[in-house]
């Protein structure tokens, strides 16, 4: 007998054997091609005898028993994260494989609000930026279209409302900042849900800096008017003020921070000396200082 | 023999011969600053030997024995004297020891001699000096010191209303939500920045300036990069910067790089850095005085003046130097070594380097007042 044809009975006999000695192969496997996260559903098998059915998906894997032929099912919140899961049954002999997609539920549950910054000067055109993830009940991001609506509302003045639809589960819109200080509330509403930010409305740079002096014990007392930015907001307690006397051969400067929006402090009496003060960029008024005697 | 082992043995002779020498006729100054027992101490027989016993014991920080060398013991206490050394008040003196000194005879007699003593001292932030000029006087055999005391004013006990403002910061919590609102850095911004090439290395000179309404505690770094921009070198400006900054408050700072030249710089990648921080407005500080002095020791002096009734315990100063352009060309630092009390001035002195000084034409100086109890 030639070489070849003792090896291709040889192959049909092991393949005729290896055929009649299985037991009976899985079966088809039946699933929804789709399910919404948390909702219950089950699988079908097909066959009979025992196998495993493992589901596997983003961040959670399962594995039942099975009795072939049955159906196997999930009850409500078995599977609940958002995604494509894989499916497997494995019998003694053979497995079986299939997929399918879990989706958020279209019910908005949590809103992860980044509203930036969270403080900044009045009158900002645009300075406010807010962005809201909407997540359902499962945290799982709500890829359908969602409006969302966002308020602005500060101390005075009326609050600015926008609304903005996501996209891919996202919405993000940009406000002005109020003309008066103060906390602002910043909300956002995602059907009857709603999540709230403090932005700090703070006042601007002084836009007018004016300054008195008076005699004291031998010394100038030097006190600012009330200092406002330029929509009238009293300047943030704790600004630096800088006042600066200049006198024949020398100099004295204190560095006076705002307290209830004046700054007030004493340099050594000179007589001809030069006194200025400044905040920032913006200068005040200079005086000349005279005794009097 | 070879060149190589002549050259060995020279070494290892010469080696010997000065650890003999320096045994046998030790420098005192040296000896007292490595800690040689009071044995050491020599026979006040000359102004320079009594001046000299005098540094050892306060060197060693023996009190009692240095107060009881002196010749004016009977002007003042113990007590006094210990506080002029030491600081009746929390300060860098404090905590300072004597690295070296030297001593001067400025005049003698047969009876009496007056002698300039240079104590420089070594705190965590560097030296500083004491000059004293001491009138040492002949009593029989031996000479005696009297020390010139600097008696450090005692605050009278009172009650100064402060109307006292202070930030304090809540952050987000760990558990809290990746969306969470948190608190926002201080935005500060570099208002000036320039190199210079000094002293055979880079010199980064600028200012930064908080321009918001809350207090920062800022740092500066900066990265000299290479034409192929590559790092060459990453420095920060350590204490050459005010940290914490007040709402619209402005630092100086200065940033060394030594051993680069800034031909090998092509750009300079800045990297300040702010974080909010609890802090307070108070103490103010008033520089007073304020005078540039000339050639041949260009400097910049004034007084500090505490305006508030905390007490602070160490005071650091920084000058910022301009040309007549209003363009920065030096910064330059110091500290007050003892406690600053209220209305009490205390001298300050920041060098400016000699061929910078005919350059400056003003100046702006600001203090930066560390208490020990400045957050209780």
């Amino acid at each position: 007998m030639k070489p070849g044809i003792a090896f291709t009975l040889a192959a049909c006999f092991v393949a005729a054997t290896t055929v009649f000695a299985l037991p009976p192969r899985v079966g088809a496997l039946e699933l929804p091609k789709t399910v919404v996260a948390g909702n219950a559903f089950s699988v079908s098998t097909e066959g009979s005898g025992e196998a495993v059915l493992y589901i596997v998906g983003p961040g959670q894997v399962l594995r039942r028993k099975v009795q072939l032929g049955e159906e196997v099912l999930f009850h409500a919140g078995e599977v609940h994260n958002a995604g494509h899961y894989s499916v497997f049954l494995v019998g003694p002999s053979s497995t079986q494989s299939s997929e399918f997609e879990v989706t958020s539920t279209d019910q908005a549950s949590t809103l992860s609000f980044l509203a930036k910054p969270s403080r900044l000067p009045v009158d900002v055109h645009d300075g406010i930026s807010g962005v809201v993830y909407v997540l359902d009940a499962f945290r799982n991001l709500i890829t359908q279209p969602t409006a969302a609506s966002f308020e602005l509302s500060g101390l005075g003045g009326a609050a600015q409302t926008r609304s903005a639809p996501t996209r891919n589960g996202v919405a993000w819109i940009e406000l002005d900042s109020a003309a008066k200080a103060g906390n602002a509330q910043f909300l956002v509403h995602v059907d009857k849900v709603s999540e709230k930010r403090i932005v700090q409305e703070v006042p601007g740079d002084p836009c007018t800096l004016r300054m008195s002096a008076r005699q004291s014990d031998g010394r100038i007392e030097l006190e600012t008017d009330p200092l406002r930015d330029c929509r009238g907001n009293t300047v943030s307690d704790g600004t630096i003020v800088t006042f600066t006397e200049r006198y024949d051969g020398g100099e004295t400067t204190v560095d006076v921070p705002l307290k209830r929006g004046v700054a007030r402090t004493t340099v050594p009496a000179h007589d001809g000396s030069v006194i200025s003060a400044a905040t920032g960029v913006v200068m005040g008024n200079e005086i000349r200082w005279r005794s009097q005697r | 023999m070879t060149g190589g082992r002549i050259l060995a043995v020279t070494i290892v002779a010469v080696t010997v011969l000065v650890v003999i020498l320096g045994t046998a006729f030790p420098v005192p100054s040296v000896l007292a600053l490595a800690g040689a027992e009071v044995g050491s101490l020599r026979t006040p027989s000359s102004p320079q030997a009594a001046v000299d016993n005098l540094v050892q014991e306060i060197n060693r920080r023996d009190w009692s024995d240095a107060y009881d060398q002196l010749a004016n013991k009977n002007e003042f206490t113990e007590l006094d004297f210990v506080r002029d050394l030491n600081g009746a008040y929390f300060s860098l003196r404090s905590y300072a020891s004597l690295d070296s000194f030297d001593l001067h005879l400025l005049h003698a007699s047969a009876d009496e001699a007056q002698v300039r003593l240079n104590l420089r001292w070594s705190s965590v932030v560097g030296t500083f000096e004491d000059a004293r000029d001491l009138q040492v006087t002949r009593a029989g055999n031996q000479w005696q010191v009297a020390w010139p005391i600097v008696k450090e004013p005692r605050v009278p006990p009172q009650v100064i209303p402060v109307n006292y403002l202070r930030w304090d910061v809540i952050y987000r919590g760990a558990g809290d939500d990746w969306g969470e609102q948190d608190v926002e850095s201080p935005h500060v911004r570099i208002v000036d920045m320039h190199p210079v090439d000094r002293g055979g290395g880079v010199v980064l000179l600028g200012e930064l300036l908080n321009e918001d309404v809350v207090p920062a505690f800022v740092a500066m770094k900066a990265t000299l990069l290479s034409k192929n921009g590559s790092a060459i070198a990453t420095e920060d400006a350590f204490d050459k910067i005010s940290h914490i900054l007040l709402p619209k408050q402005v630092t100086p700072f200065r940033i060394d790089f030594p051993a680069v030249r800034l031909s090998q710089v092509d750009s300079i990648r800045m990297n300040p850095s702010s974080s909010l921080v609890a802090a307070s407005a108070d103490p103010v500080i008033e520089i007073a005085d304020q005078k540039l002095d000339g050639l041949p020791e260009p400097s910049l002096t004034g007084k500090l003046v505490n305006q508030s009734g905390q007490i602070v315990n160490i005071t650091h100063v920084l000058g910022t130097f301009y040309n007549s352009g209003g363009q920065l060309v030096w910064v330059s630092d110091g500290y007050a070594n003892r406690a600053l009390l209220p209305q009490t001035p205390i001298s300050f002195t920041l060098q400016v380097p000699a061929d910078l000084s005919s350059q400056v034409s003003s100046y702006r100086v600001v203090a930066s007042p560390y208490s020990s109890t400045r957050f209780q």
